[in-house]
């Protein structure tokens, strides 16, 4: 029997189904380890419950304490999906260290199957995460206030950026050998980049070295963005500024960046297969 | 052709201490329907050359070619017909053993319903039918190492690479192992696995090559190599030190060959060609001698004496470690070692 490159995965219907076989794969582990789902739901909510009841008393923002909660969960969400990033990266050097992607690479399927399978099953995790915590949301006295269609342009939002964030994952999660430091890694760049934002305060109540960076930084522009559609208060330090003007705008430049980046650096690693 | 030939395969790690020549130089030649045995010691370049070989590493310099195949250039084609089952064991811990065969059988391209087929009769090949709709994290060494390798035969590989398929198992999962991979053997197909024992490549390969550091130093049938090192050997300890001339005598009489005595630890080692019967023979004739024994025992050349007598280093150590001749007790076939 010889089997010559007709049955080759590089053909497009090969292409779609290993990625789908892979997607397939990475969800199955959810219900398999709940504790995972379980913890990154809890320590969005421990956020949700520490901002809204803890500190939020102290964060003046206009409207009050209904305001600053209606204010603080599109802050959440965005900070939820920033994590993305480093779910993916430990899933990916977990997959590396355990030899599984050894295994992929010596089978006959498509070379970007893993990479498309991995980045696309975190969209369909984050979404099932973000549901929860909008219904968090809903509890503690959070409203969407727009249209059903702005609705979904912040929730469109909110999971295409959890696609560029697990592009940082793989390109990440190959560059670590082991899941403890992938873990040491993702989270000390991923915490400071949520704190220096306008997830949990307005940026005006920082400090004004940090309120450029505050403003600019995608994680606020996707706050921002998903405030402004939802019709939940979103203060500025200037409301003429270019991040107060085009949040939206601003959250697809950074996406497409950000892919634009590390989309290639992930794909050539994986590819390179000196490793 | 050849299953797989290769001719000065070499790979160089940068590392911050400097480069390591993972392979350096190796050549290798395996024939259709035969098994190759790679033995070395940890470090010598077993994985790296079936990384090379199985297409997950490309070569620094020399080629290799494997079923007609160049292993850079064809490799796509290459890996609808050839099998890996890996030093650790490359199984999804969270699906099921079903789960895992059906999801690698997906990804050789097979349609769903004949996946679900193979992956049903690997799992009866495995003896893994139990198991199979347990996930794998609750298997045990022996069951991983099995569904490992049944994942490697859902393509009906042509040739397939096992790495160190039974380290790290305990006695019996070794034994069991061996069983499944001697019927591959038996069916015909082309093997290539690298063990660091002697006794499993001496088990379940036809010929061996003997790496070390990135090269192939010795190559022949287990039966050549075991001549080259001596081969089984005959040791008494004698009881009483006085003693230990007349044992030699005696040993002497029954076996030809290099007869070594070890005064300090009171150990005659002798060559010998007759197995357990003539072990019998020596105990015997110490006995009716009256020659008291602690200790007597056949014992057979492991990969440490393939080493001495091959590079004058034991497998554990590299020379750099060892300045000195080491352990001066194992016993050194005379005239091997310059
Ligand atoms: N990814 C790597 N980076 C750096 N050095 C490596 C890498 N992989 C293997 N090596 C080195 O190459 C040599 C051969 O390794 P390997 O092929 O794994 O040996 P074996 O399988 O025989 O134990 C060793 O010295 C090892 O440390
Ligand atoms: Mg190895």
């Amino acid at each position: 029997m010889t089997v010559t490159a007709d049955r080759t995965a590089s053909r497009p219907g090969g292409v779609l189904s290993d990625s789908l076989v892979v997607t397939w794969r990475t969800l199955k582990r959810i219900p398999r380890i709940p504790e995972l789902a379980l913890f990154a739901i809890l320590q969005s909510i421990m956020f949700v419950l520490l901002f809204a009841y803890v500190f939020g008393g102290a964060i003046q923002i206009e409207g009050g304490a209904q305001a600053y909660r209606e204010f603080l969960m599109p802050g959440i969400f965005a900070q939820t999906i920033a994590f993305a990033s480093a779910t993916v990266a430990i899933g990916v050097t977990d997959d590396m260290a355990k030899g599984i992607v050894d295994r992929f690479r010596s089978l006959p399927m498509a070379r970007s199957a893993y990479l498309t399978g991995r980045t696309v099953s975190e969209i369909i995790y984050q979404a099932g995460i973000l549901v929860v915590l909008m219904l968090t949301g809903l509890a503690v006295g959070w409203r969407v206030r727009g249209g059903f269609v702005d609705f979904l342009l912040g929730v469109g939002l909110l999971l295409l950026f959890t696609y560029a964030m697990a592009w940082i994952g793989v390109w990440l999660g190959q560059l670590v050998r082991t899941v403890e430091v992938g873990q040491q890694v993702s989270f000390t760049v991923v915490f400071p980049i949520t704190f220096v934002s306008n997830v949990f305060v307005p940026p005006d109540s920082l400090p004004a070295v940090l309120q450029p960076i505050a403003e600019w930084n995608p994680v606020s522009t996707l706050a921002s963005a998903t405030r402004d559609l939802w019709g939940n208060p979103n203060p500025y330090v200037s409301a003429d500024g270019f991040p107060a003007q085009h949040p939206a705008l601003l959250t697809v430049l950074w996406m497409v960046a950000i892919i634009a980046v590390f989309a290639p650096l992930g794909v050539a690693r994986y590819r390179r297969t000196s490793r | 052709m050849p299953a797989i030939i290769t001719e000065g395969l070499t790979k160089v790690y940068g590392s911050s201490s400097g480069e390591v020549r993972a392979l350096d130089g190796l050549d290798l030649q395996l024939e259709q329907g035969t098994v190759l045995g790679l033995l070395g010691p940890n470090g010598a370049g077993k994985t790296t050359t079936v990384r090379v070989l199985a297409t997950l590493l490309r070569p620094d310099a020399g080629w290799a070619r494997v079923l007609g195949l160049d292993v850079v250039r064809d490799a796509q084609a290459l890996r609808h017909r050839i099998g890996l089952s890996g030093q650790y064991a490359a199984v999804d811990e969270n699906l099921t053993g079903r789960e895992n065969l059906w999801m690698f059988a997906r990804l050789y391209q097979m349609p769903s319903s004949t996946a679900h087929q193979r992956a049903g009769e690997l799992l009866e090949q495995f003896d893994l039918v139990e198991a199979g709709d347990r996930v794998a994290k609750t298997y045990s060494g022996g069951m991983r190492r099995r569904l490992d390798l049944a994942s490697a035969l859902i393509g009906r590989p042509e040739l397939l690479f096992l790495d160190e398929p039974t380290t790290g198992l305990d006695p019996r999962s070794r034994l069991q192992m061996w069983q499944v991979i001697r019927e591959l053997v038996s069916a015909g197909s082309t093997l290539l696995l690298t063990t660091q024992y002697l006794e499993e490549a001496d088990e379940l390969a036809d010929t061996i090559g003997v790496v070390d550091h990135g090269r192939i130093i010795a190559s022949g049938t287990a039966d050549q190599l075991k001549a080259q090192v001596g081969g089984e050997r005959v040791e008494v300890v004698v009881r009483d030190p006085d003693r230990l001339a007349a044992a030699r005598d005696v040993v002497a009489g029954l076996c030809d060959g290099e007869i070594s005595v070890q005064e300090h630890v009171r150990r005659v080692t002798a060559p010998t060609r007759g197995g357990a019967g003539q072990l019998v023979r020596v105990i015997r004739a110490l006995d009716d001698a009256g020659i008291g024994i602690d200790d007597i025992g056949l014992r057979r050349p492991t990969l440490d004496d393939v080493f001495l007598s091959l590079t004058g280093h034991s497998a554990q150590q590299t020379p750099d470690d060892e300045p000195d001749e080491p352990d001066t007790e194992t016993p050194i076939p005379a005239g091997r070692n310059a």
